[in-house]
């Protein structure tokens, strides 16, 4: 089953031509990725080839889906045209737009977050993320496919690398599907949205989720997972040393006053049930010690 | 990136919003002048980004220019809460009778706008918040949509003006909000926005955030940068477009991804409690890329920080393989040479992991020393520095 993402997904590229692009579209073609073509605006009627594969490429969303049947895209625009390409891809109704793209401005990500909203056709995930992952069925985005494979674990992360560490972690066990959904202020699906799929997918038995400092979204999931999640779920949250008014890496992970801090964050997750660990490592035991393994 | 008051209100007045007539200065000199061509009583304010100025003397009234020259010269070069005072608007005094409170914000937590507007302005806020949360508005504004003449109206009528201000405070909500359009900020406050005795609304004092992410359609805005109060490891690492942020402790840290490398500084501070409570110096994500340039680079960043005693790198090989990266260590060794002083502890995990140590295991760089876990080198690298 998996979340968001199975072997069902027919997936188009945003921004194949450039140079990001090109590089994971071969990325994820070599990890089974049903890749099936790429929009640029002004270069419809191309064909790339790619390590043997032909894909067309398009001048709209709407012309590569009536074409290919895509149902998923991702997108590797730069900032400048990311706004324009995931309008695009509103407007078309894709059912799933994946937003790779980093430095995207905030007025950018709000409005085409609006507008998916009145439109209620398209789930975004990102800006700002590393994708997703359902190992053995389908890989869009950038994260390594080879960490580990199909498993009951569901995964859901602010950060890539700790997504890519906590998969390491527990390679042996595997994930139903790992969802990175970015670190920027204003994100396209959130903690929420995916601890509400792996409730709801029969493959996932366990949940691991990573949050940052900034914002209240853990607080919410925190809240949310009192309410509605019965399946166990463990946490880590990233940014305990962080001080406050420094923007780390992420747009999103700055500690503005008392709100925001790791330890906020860890204390409304503990409370709602789930074990926090203090270093991914001890993170990923405490979920071996949930399964037994 | 957050704006000091009198670039606030530069923004305001470029974009209409009613502001009164300032100066800055640097010199109690500059001052006098500035208040002699404003004229009358003039208010002197510290130029420092964080709350609670007034509270630590930093807000003065002035009878005259040269007692602005007076107060300037006391408020120029204060500490307040850490932060030196290196300038001072001088500006006209306004007779108020009432005080507002006006903002638009990014809400992250609805992922959309918002504005919060009160008539009890000029205190701090979020006390209104706690204690009178009825005397805050909070209206939400659609990204898509926006702030129109109708909807300010309405924003200005939840929030209790009275009637013969509120045309005024529409037309600057309006204002306002092409400043936070236009803008790109993130962050639009007037707190106060004042009744003045003669019945007009004005702008007294202002906070803009702006979003970094904007800059490559907002030229101007490098010129606003505070590159006075900017720490020179942070100049250094912006110059090479590293991802660095000077912390207090002794362990450099270098990494690849925001997320892994806050997550390192966490776990090095776990480690240090059981060396003398060592902590992490600083944040720095390499990226994705992690060539021998930039590696070479960010070390150079670190060893440059006399406060370092270690060096903790630590990489998950993802999309970059853990060969390339022990490549790239090796190779910004051999360009830093007798510059690179400090023990190196390096954790490599991930795509190619095995390549990767076998790399720097043949290199035998007497600084280099590998451990296999992230708890395990930080533990070492915390030790290594407490020595």
């Amino acid at each position: 089953m998996a979340i968001f993402l199975n072997e069902k997904s027919v997936v188009i590229v945003q921004g194949m031509t450039g140079s990001e692009g090109t590089k994971h579209t071969r990325r994820m073609l070599a990890s089974g990725t049903k890749v099936v073509g790429g929009v640029t605006p002004g270069k419809g009627g191309q064909v790339v080839d790619i390590d043997g594969h032909q894909l067309p490429v398009f001048n709209t969303v709407a012309e590569a889906m009536s074409t290919t049947g895509a149902n998923t895209s991702v997108v590797f625009v730069p900032p400048k045209f990311a706004k324009a390409a995931v309008i695009d891809a509103i407007d078309a109704a894709m059912p799933l737009v994946v937003v790779i793209t980093e430095g995207i401005p905030v007025h950018d990500a709000a409005s085409f977050y609006a507008y998916s909203v009145s439109k209620g056709t398209t789930r975004i995930i990102g800006p700002n993320c590393p994708g997703l992952i359902s190992p053995g069925q389908s890989n869009v985005g950038i994260i390594p496919a080879d960490i580990t494979g199909a498993g009951p674990i569901g995964l859901v992360s602010k950060s890539g690398t700790l997504t890519y560490q906590m998969m390491y972690e527990l390679r042996d066990i595997g994930f139903s599907t790992a969802v990175g959904i970015g670190g920027d202020p204003v994100i396209g699906t959130t903690h929420i949205d995916c601890l509400r799929a792996f409730q709801d997918d029969p493959d996932t038995t366990a949940i691991v989720m990573i949050g940052e400092i900034g914002g209240d979204a853990e607080e919410r999931a925190a809240a949310f997972i009192a309410e509605y999640v019965t399946k166990p779920v463990v946490g880590y949250v990233a940014g305990f040393t962080a001080p406050e008014g420094k923007t780390m890496g992420h747009a999103g992970a700055i500690v503005s006053g008392s709100s925001g801090t790791a330890q906020g964050k860890k204390d409304a997750l503990e409370a709602a049930g789930v074990k926090v660990g203090q270093t991914p490592s001890e993170t990923a035991q405490l979920l071996r010690d949930i399964l037994g393994r | 990136m957050d704006l000091f008051e009198y670039q606030a209100r530069e923004l305001f007045e470029k974009h209409g919003v009613p502001v009164l007539a300032a100066a800055i200065a640097t010199t109690p000199d500059e001052a006098e002048a500035a208040a002699t061509s404003i004229g009358g009583k003039v208010v002197v304010k510290a130029q420092v980004k964080v709350g609670g100025r007034g509270k630590a003397g930093g807000v003065k009234l002035a009878e005259n220019a040269a007692d602005a020259r007076e107060k300037a010269s006391a408020i120029l070069g204060m500490d307040i809460k850490g932060h030196e005072v290196r300038t001072v608007m001088i500006a006209a005094a306004a007779p108020i009778e009432s005080e507002y409170y006006l903002a638009i914000l990014l809400d992250r937590s609805n992922r959309t706008f918002l504005v919060m507007a009160s008539v009890s302005g000029g205190m701090d806020i979020e006390e209104v918040a706690r204690t009178a949360p009825e005397k805050l508005a909070k209206i939400a504004v659609s990204a898509v949509d926006g702030i129109s003449a109708i909807k300010a109206k309405e924003i200005v009528a939840a929030a209790h003006f009275p009637l013969d201000v509120a045309d005024q405070v529409a037309e600057v909500l309006l204002k306002l909000w092409e400043v936070f359009q236009s803008e790109d900020a993130t962050l639009v406050e007037v707190n106060p926005l004042v009744k003045t005795k003669d019945g007009k609304v004005i702008a007294l004092d202002g906070k803009i955030t702006l979003d970094d992410n904007a800059q490559f359609r907002q030229p101007d805005h490098a010129a606003l940068i505070d590159h006075a109060s900017t720490n020179a490891l942070e100049a250094a690492a912006a110059e090479k477009d590293l991802n660095y942020v000077k912390l207090d402790g002794q362990v450099g840290i270098i990494g690849n991804g925001a997320g892994l490398v806050m997550s390192t500084l966490d776990v090095v501070a776990y480690a240090g409690k059981k060396h003398g409570g060592v902590l992490p110096a600083n944040f720095l994500d390499i990226g994705g890329g992690a060539s021998a340039q930039i590696m070479a680079d960010g070390l150079s960043i670190i060893l440059g920080d006399s406060d370092v005693k270690s060096v903790f790198v630590n990489v998950f090989g993802g999309i970059t393989s853990c060969d390339a990266v022990a490549t790239g260590i090796v190779q910004a060794l051999e360009l830093l040479g007798a510059k690179a002083t400090k023990p190196i502890v390096v954790r490599l995990d991930g795509n190619n992991v095995v390549e990767g140590r076998a790399i720097l295991a043949k290199a035998a760089h007497p600084l280099i020393e590998q451990v296999d876990t992230m708890d395990g080198a930080a533990n070492r690298a915390a030790e290594l520095a407490a020595k």
